[in-house]
């Protein structure tokens, strides 16, 4: 077992969790905070994207214990005075979910490539959002929103 | 996932101490967690190395290009210094997995996994590289032995990587449509002393492409390459590409890449 300190959407979280506890089971089975998805579990699909000291990664292929002290933000903790964040609004506009199940993850992906680029171009949001899967195929409306949510944040 | 005792260590000796054979150090982890998932791997410990500061970060000098084993892909592809000395390296960085990948996977993990289809072997073969461990140096053409195997030992630790800057040099690659790794990927550089043609994807591991290469040693121009005769035998065939194709593809890269240089 190990003691990890983590600031999970702006909280302090201090849990005693065995070593072997991934980032993607600690959010979920831990703290029931199952906003984050895990899709293929083997970092391919991208479902379980979440933010560690502001970049993405894939939550199912990082331990907790190794991110000791990180500020970890989940799709749950976008949510500002009762208010969708920009990227969730123009996904809900734009229609850029459609089963939902990839939805957390491109979208934590996609705040991360619009903090890297103001306007990213097609070409630029699409090679950005290279790991994340969407089985639904909805791909057209995703580079939509993203190019929406642009025009806002 | 089985489960492991995780140790997260703050210097080189530490984690060297720690180190026995049912042990495997952690840096991006990503091959490590998923190979632990899928059953493929088990440890009784996990090293981890990424707080080891003097095992991160980016030094250039004017003959050669250094990078600490964590150093993150993300940082080798936006290394303004990088950039600037060795465009081929940060470009070969950026074509790395996906933006998750590269925020976490590091150099040192991925020439100590020595994928078959990984990216930085072929640079290493390419730049002359050398691969400083917590007790020698190991020039590059010696490091990597066979498919996912290096000449590393047991608990011998990657510190960092020393890249020679070439005269001109370019990797170019035909990415898997889906991972990103090299179906087929060649890394060509031209060096005072000859042209080195390092190819991944092809073979079980990554080697230089010496028909190539010695063409491109007496006239480095794309039309060098047209006559030289690349066997398919040797060369992998799977689902994505058969021998033959690859085999081909080793030489139209290789023309991509030195018209890109």
């Amino acid at each position: 077992m190990t003691k990890v300190s983590l600031e999970v959407n702006g909280k302090k979280v201090v849990k005693e969790i065995p070593d072997h506890t991934t980032l993607s089971v600690f959010l979920r089975e831990i703290l029931n905070l199952t906003g984050t998805h895990v899709g293929c579990d083997t970092s391919q699909c991208g479902a379980c994207v979440v933010h560690v000291d502001g970049k993405s990664i894939k939550s199912c292929t990082a331990l907790a214990a190794d991110l000791n002290g990180s500020k970890i933000t989940t799709i749950e903790g976008l949510v500002s005075n009762g208010k969708m964040h920009p990227m969730q609004e123009a996904f809900k506009k734009t229609h850029g979910l459609q089963c939902g199940f990839c939805t957390p993850g491109m979208v934590m992906s996609a705040i991360d490539l619009l903090n890297n680029k103001k306007n990213p171009s097609d070409k630029e949001i699409r090679d950005w959002l290279e790991g994340n899967i969407c089985r639904c195929t909805g791909y057209q409306n995703i580079i939509a929103a993203v190019k929406e949510a642009a025009t806002k944040m | 996932m089985k489960t492991f005792n995780y140790h997260s260590t703050k210097d080189v000796k530490e984690a060297t101490k720690l180190a026995s054979s049912s042990s495997a150090f952690l840096a991006g982890g990503m091959t490590t967690i998923p190979s632990m998932k899928l059953g493929l791997a088990s440890y009784k410990d996990i090293i981890d190395i990424k707080r080891i500061k003097k095992l991160s970060g980016i030094k250039v000098s004017a003959k050669s290009v250094t990078i600490g084993s964590t150093t993150k892909h993300v940082e080798v592809a936006n290394s303004k210094e990088v950039k600037k000395a060795l465009p081929s390296l940060s470009a070969l960085a950026e074509g790395i997995g996906d933006p998750q990948v590269r925020n976490r996977g590091t150099i040192g993990g991925s020439i100590a996994n020595n994928d078959p289809s990984a990216d930085y072997p072929s640079a290493c073969i390419a730049l002359n590289a050398t691969i400083h461990t917590n007790n020698r140096k190991i020039s590059a053409d010696k490091f990597f032995t066979g498919m996912f195997e290096t000449s590393l030992k047991k608990g011998e630790l990657i510190e960092a990587i020393e890249f020679q800057i070439p005269e001109k040099s370019c990797y170019q690659k035909y990415p898997n449509p889906a991972s990103r790794y090299a179906i087929v990927g060649v890394y060509v550089a031209k060096h005072k002393s000859g042209v080195n043609v390092a190819v991944t994807g092809a073979k079980s591991c990554v080697y230089n492409e010496k028909n190539i290469s010695n063409a491109l040693s007496k006239n480095f121009s794309a039309s060098s390459i047209d006559n030289v005769v690349v066997s398919s035998s040797g060369i992998n065939s799977d689902i994505h590409a058969s021998a033959e194709y690859r085999a081909n593809m080793v030489k139209v890269f290789a023309k991509k890449a030195v018209e890109a240089c």
